[in-house]
């Protein structure tokens, strides 16, 4: 199903907290099946931009477009993936009950998860690996684990846009790989990825796009014409020092491994 | 029978509130129940006002309007700089002080007394007769009861996983288009029905415990969600009978028996479970030893 107008579109998105603006006036329009990179300092309103998009936080002025319909009634076409600790690990459910509620997007009321529902949540936890850890206790996975199962439940979701808030945060070296395994496979089918990322020393080896975020939009675009020390210095302001070692450093490691690519 | 009576009043009271206050304690919203069963108290005096009588489904409508309006006003008010467990503070007390003002201002006209309502009269049910057409029928508490037992079960089997998803993380149910605030709402409408059908038989303020203290106790017993319920009704309703005897035998409030009953369950459960941790821990301590005592052996 090809769609004619893209995933999402926002404009004129303001949003505050209590009178202070968090974002201001923010306009953009995400291209399919890209994996695109939300970049910027702390607080620089990375997840408030994808709250509001999902409508989460109430904005000031502005709407968003999702393939050209409001929210709404495109909400089985979006997933979303909280950041680990705003949930309560402690939750008396198991893995592949967690892993299931992300079908509840697609039960009616009263419904309960057919057995193709079921199969759906077997294979997301096989593609993530965690097929063994299925009854296991959510309160005893690991960090790693935890974001995995977070990941199979957007699987199940079946969405064609999928909003992650630092997935890669405080994960193993293993899940790492494996997430990264798991957004090269969403974009060859065709979906678009929007991922909140803290790393700037992967961005531009795991993303096709960037958004560099301050409050404002900075810049928005392919990586290798926005991911510049220009717009990263917009974007950091003072924290330049530190920006130009990692910019020297990933220079540094595309020049040694582009001999190997070829 | 005026035994079996109590302990069915108190039973029922307990399985009603234990079903609803699990989803309260997973919401890490508990002290929200302390906030309704003391803010309805407006509720039930205008109901009492307005009607001239104890008439049951009045004073269910009043209570349930004034549960929704705190939690209603408590979520207002912390939406700004006020932190929510003070914008509780300040809308739970408000509304019973209002309450308090009108039961004393026409206290010559309502049959309610602050005691009652305080600690419930859960010994005089037996006498409280419900008559339909001349007809006794039995306890009318024993009615209401049941009728919000039965409401509460309706509404948990019927959106249990929305009611799942909403409390373990609501912003991915409403991500999902899950009405939430119809899920939250109708969540504190069953706490308020519960905590006015109970209140009357143990009172305003140990409603409170059987809203809570089961299902805590549940909650660090198992660790799946179902059992959790089941075994909060189970907590509830062993404390309700064992409550009626311990009161029997120390010559004591029924109520405040039962909540002492409550927490005892919880000591118990709170001890077992340390017991356990301390005994794998040390299972795991001395494997690990024996363990290490095999590495070195073998490296030797």
């Amino acid at each position: 199903m090809k769609d004619q107008n893209p995933p999402v579109e926002v404009h004129d998105l303001t949003v505050s907290y209590q009178k202070k603006p968090v974002l201001w006036d923010v306009d953009f329009s995400i291209p399919e099946s890209k994996l695109i990179a939300v970049v910027g300092p702390n607080g620089a309103g990375k997840s408030t931009l994808i709250k509001a998009i999902m409508g989460l936080l109430p904005s000031v002025s502005g709407h968003v477009l999702i393939y050209g319909k409001p929210l709404d009634v495109q909400r089985k076409r979006i997933a979303y993936v909280p950041q680990r600790e705003t949930v309560d690990w402690d939750f008396p459910i198991n893995v592949r009950e967690l892993v299931t509620m992300g079908r509840y997007a697609h039960l009616k009321i009263f419904q309960r998860p057919s057995s193709d529902d079921k199969e759906r949540v077997e294979r997301a936890l096989e593609e993530v690996g965690m097929s063994a850890y299925a009854e296991r206790q959510i309160s005893q996975l690991s960090g790693g684990q935890q974001q995995r199962v977070f990941l199979a439940r957007a699987l199940v979701q079946d969405a064609d846009i999928y909003f992650m808030d630092e997935p890669f945060a405080g994960v193993d070296a293993a899940t790492e790989s494996a997430i990264l395994d798991l957004l090269r496979d969403l974009r060859l089918k065709g979906k678009t990825v929007i991922v909140v990322h803290h790393d700037l020393q992967t961005v531009s080896d795991y993303f096709d796009w960037v958004m560099l975020l301050n409050l404002r939009l900075v810049a928005f675009g392919p990586m290798e014409t926005t991911f510049t020390k220009e717009n990263l210095q917009k974007a950091y302001g003072g924290q330049l020092n530190i920006l130009s070692q990692v910019l020297e450093l990933t220079r540094k490691k595309e020049f040694i491994r582009e001999p190997g690519h070829e | 029978m005026a035994t079996f009576w109590i302990i069915l009043t108190g039973s029922l009271a307990a399985a009603a509130c234990a079903l609803v206050g699990s989803f309260l304690v997973l919401r890490k919203q508990a002290m929200l129940s302390d906030a309704i069963s003391h803010a309805v108290l407006p509720g039930i005096a205008i109901a009492f006002l307005l009607t001239a009588s104890r008439n049951t489904v009045p004073m269910l409508l009043g209570a349930g309007a004034f549960g929704l309006l705190t939690v209603y006003l408590t979520e207002k008010l912390s939406q700004g700089r006020i932190m929510s467990d003070a914008a509780m503070g300040i809308v739970f007390t408000t509304l019973f002080a209002i309450g308090v003002i009108i039961v004393n201002l026409f206290a010559g006209q309502v049959d309610i007394d602050q005691d009652c309502i305080l600690y419930g009269e859960i010994a005089y049910v037996p006498w409280d007769r419900w008559f339909y057409a001349g007809i006794d029928l039995g306890p009318r508490p024993v009615w209401i009861l049941s009728f919000v037992l039965l409401l509460n079960l309706a509404f948990v089997i019927s959106c249990y996983k929305e009611l799942k998803i909403y409390a373990f993380d609501k912003n991915l149910a409403i991500s999902m288009g899950i009405p939430v605030g119809i899920i939250h709402y109708a969540l504190m409408g069953t706490v308020s029905f519960s905590t006015i059908a109970a209140f009357e038989s143990v009172g305003a303020i140990l409603v409170v415990a059987l809203l809570i203290v089961p299902p805590a106790t549940a909650y660090i017993l198992t660790e799946k969600l179902h059992v959790m319920l089941l075994l909060a009704v189970f907590f509830g309703v062993s404390s309700a009978i064992s409550g009626y005897y311990f009161a029997w035998w120390t010559n004591s409030s029924i109520a405040g028996a039962i909540a002492v009953m409550t927490g005892i369950f919880f000591a118990l459960a709170f001890a077992y479970t340390k017991w356990i941790k301390s005994k794998t821990q040390k299972e795991l301590k001395e494997a690990q030893i024996g363990q290490s005592v095999i590495l070195e052996t073998t490296s030797n």
